[in-house]
């Protein structure tokens, strides 16, 4: 417990102190990063913890993120009322997913899941009169918020997205070290055993979708801010297996992994597209090198033993 | 080892090297395309264009080297954000130019007025860019969706007996702009749409939604794009109704960057942009010779359109004296130029920043053995407002999916 948190203190603080020196690019990135990771995070908490790969977190992300677009542009919602409703609405969403998907296991659960992302998008798409469809949602104002410097510079936008992702792992941490936690462990590793103990297999499983589409959400919440604009991009399959991909490559069931793996495909995506237009190239030979040769994640090699 | 081999990964990853740092002296312009995904080949084409013209003026002006940096877009607003960042924050770019989809163009929108980087679109068409949501800091070089259909409804009332028209395009807002600037002034002459079909993106098969097509219709309107204008213009014929009912289009129907693969199925195809490959005039076929001898293929409208992007943009840091680091006064040069001998016609701007310039009609005809869109009429000095009043315009709502509402369905 107290390693994790002395090697989180130091990175936070390593984050904080270099922050002020780095040029507003590399600045923008690392904000991307944290936003991300706490995406990643979130899908952890499934993925990792309770072994329920999902094909949809982007739909959660999503929701949020456009409610916090919709709300902010057209009615100028406060922050306050914009985190609320992206949380809620991705909350609620994840509820109503949650009931429908549980019930599969394995690649049935992926394709639930898959086909339910597919709905949001859908309708992102479709729904112009309250997305405004293809186009997107843009010009979505920074908040105006009791905060050192205003939101809308790069760098106290850093410190906001700092905070924030610093919360959300602090509360996941909590999470999956509790005897909640530790359950969705034990049905990862053998369901059955934990039925015959019994414990409510598909109420565990249950609330673990429901949280995790929480976090997503909250993530979706900073992207819309981040980037002043919510398009169907936002919530595509795409978005989804990217978020996956940085779990896996980062180290499923770890928390720190998945942030140390969404850090690596932003700034692979970034550096390396600039200076070759084969940079997928690039990114599918990590992924590979990764499943050959640190088959639980980059974070999982160098924690063997115990997770 | 494993860990070894990890850490490794991990170093490179952190030790990827600084960019080349630009040189200093020269104008810098960041340009944004598609290169890799789905729409990578039009990337190239503007990617293309875009060299064309540099390497014409030896990537020099008013004794200023010219850089250009290209970031990839992926398609994606949310990387092309990204990239827009790492041009005007890192590389320093005096002028950020491209993109292609409208949702790129509308997220590049407040970044680009907040940062007050002077910026041109050459491709990105969607219509509220420069008429309900106008950009300061945006100079569009290219056009505006609804801009060649105001005219082209005009002359379909007047060369054609066509008055009931079947519309049958992309579900999206390309599509949604492009059949409502048509309906518009269409049915205002006394034409009727008398139906809108919509088909998803994705669209394997247009079976089921050629077998709705009204068959008491005198005419289709069709508006497609890349691999979906291809699939689109075989299975209309393959279905036996290009022999019944002709085919109107959007530009992108039969544009060049598609054409090479059509067959005869395209034949006769009539649609309307401010550029094609077949224009008759000798700066024209100059360039379009030499855009073929250098890229392998014949010019599309994409790859004029940033040829002509740049030049454009080269004739205002010439007016300049090259002094680019003023950007109200590069910006007001981009909104000044007026090119009477571009490559697509004459181009000047209108006060939101759109062109007004010539609208081709074109008819698909076989010569020398290639397709080729062939200008049977050209209409001069069209504005994206066409004969209507700016402002009673604008008070107009955006075209949708269901404005203007399909009256005669």
């Amino acid at each position: 417990m107290r390693s994790p948190v002395v090697a989180a203190a130091l990175v936070v603080a390593a984050l904080a102190l270099v922050a002020p020196v780095l040029p507003s690019y590399p600045l923008t990135l690392l904000t991307q990063v944290l936003i991300v990771a706490v995406l990643a995070m979130s899908l952890d908490v499934l993925l990792g913890y309770t072994g329920l790969p999902s094909l949809g977190h982007a739909a959660y992300f999503g929701i949020a993120a456009y409610a916090v677009g919709i709300l902010a542009t057209e009615r100028a919602a406060g922050f306050a009322t914009c985190l609320l409703a992206g949380l809620v609405l991705a909350t609620a969403t994840a509820a109503v997913f949650g009931v429908l998907a549980i019930r599969a296991v394995g690649t049935y659960f992926l394709m639930i899941t898959l086909a339910l992302g597919m709905v949001v998008w859908g309708l992102a798409f479709r729904w112009v009169s309250m997305t405004k469809g293809d186009n997107g949602i843009s010009g979505v104002p920074r908040p105006e918020l009791p905060w050192p410097g205003s939101l809308w510079s790069p760098l106290p936008f850093f410190y906001f997205a700092l905070v924030a992702a610093l919360v959300a792992w602090l509360l996941l941490g909590v999470l999956v070290r509790s005897p909640f936690g530790m359950t969705l462990k034990g049905i990862r590793e053998s369901e059955s055993r934990m039925r015959a103990l019994g414990y409510n297999v598909w109420l565990h499983k249950y609330l673990a979708f429901v949280i995790s589409g929480l976090f997503a959400g909250f993530a979706g919440v900073l992207w819309a801010y981040y980037n002043g604009f919510v398009s169907p991009v936002d919530v595509q399959l795409v978005t989804s297996v990217e978020t996956l991909l940085m779990v896996a490559l980062g180290g499923p069931g770890t928390l720190a992994g998945p942030a140390l793996g969404a850090a690596a495909i932003v700034f692979l995506k970034n550096f390396v597209s600039v200076y070759t237009k084969r940079w997928l190239l690039i990114l599918g030979a990590v992924y590979i090198g990764v499943i050959l040769f640190a088959p639980r994640g980059v974070f999982g090699a160098f924690t063997r033993g115990h997770r | 080892m494993r860990r070894i081999a990890v850490l490794i990964v991990l170093v490179a990853l952190v030790a990827v090297p600084a960019p080349p740092q630009a040189q200093p002296g020269a104008i810098r312009i960041g340009m944004l395309a598609p290169l890799t995904g789905p729409f990578a080949q039009i990337g190239k084409d503007m990617v293309n264009g875009t060299e064309m013209y540099l390497d014409e003026i030896n990537r020099q002006v008013a004794g200023r080297k010219i850089e250009l940096t290209v970031e990839d877009t992926e398609g994606n607003p949310a990387t092309a954000l990204n990239k827009s960042r790492k041009l005007v924050d890192q590389d320093r770019v005096h002028l950020l130019t491209g993109g292609l989809l409208a949702s790129v163009g509308y997220a590049l929108q407040p970044y680009i007025d907040a940062q007050k980087i002077p910026a041109t679109y050459p491709v990105i068409a969607a219509d509220d860019i420069t008429q309900r949501k106008p950009a300061r800091w945006i100079v569009r070089t290219g056009w505006a969706t609804s801009q060649p259909m105001h005219p082209f409804a005009d002359w379909v009332l007047k060369n054609t007996k066509y008055r009931k028209v079947a519309a049958i395009g992309m579900d999206y807002a390309f599509g949604y702009e492009t059949v409502g600037g048509f309906q518009r002034t269409f049915e205002e002459g006394g034409g009727q749409i008398v139906q809108k079909i919509w088909t998803p993106l994705n669209t394997n098969d247009f079976a089921p939604f050629l077998a709705q097509i009204k068959r008491d219709a005198d005419a289709v309107l069709a508006l497609f794009v890349g691999r979906l204008a291809l699939q689109f213009a075989k299975e209309y014929e393959t279905s036996g109704l290009k022999a019944r009912l002709p085919l109107l289009g959007g530009g992108t129907t039969t544009d060049e960057s598609v054409l090479p693969q059509m067959g005869d199925e395209a034949l006769g195809i009539v649609t309307a942009l401010h550029y094609s490959q077949a224009i008759d005039t000798p700066v024209h076929q100059r360039f379009a010779k030499t855009f073929e001898t250098r890229a392998g293929k014949i010019p599309s409208y994409y790859s004029e359109a940033c040829y002509t992007n740049m030049r454009w943009i080269v004739e205002a840091i010439k007016a300049l004296g090259g002094k680019v680091e003023d950007r109200d006064q590069l910006l007001a040069a981009l909104r000044k130029v007026d090119l009477k001998d571009a490559v697509r016609g004459p181009l000047t701007v209108d006060q939101l920043g759109n062109p007004i310039q010539n609208i081709y009609v074109r008819k698909v005809e076989r010569v020398g053995g290639r397709l080729q869109n062939t200008v049977i009429a050209t209409i001069p000095d069209v504005s994206q407002f066409y004969k209507y009043n700016p402002e009673e315009y604008l008070r107009q709502p955006l075209y949708t999916r269901d404005y203007p509402p399909c009256r005669h369905c």
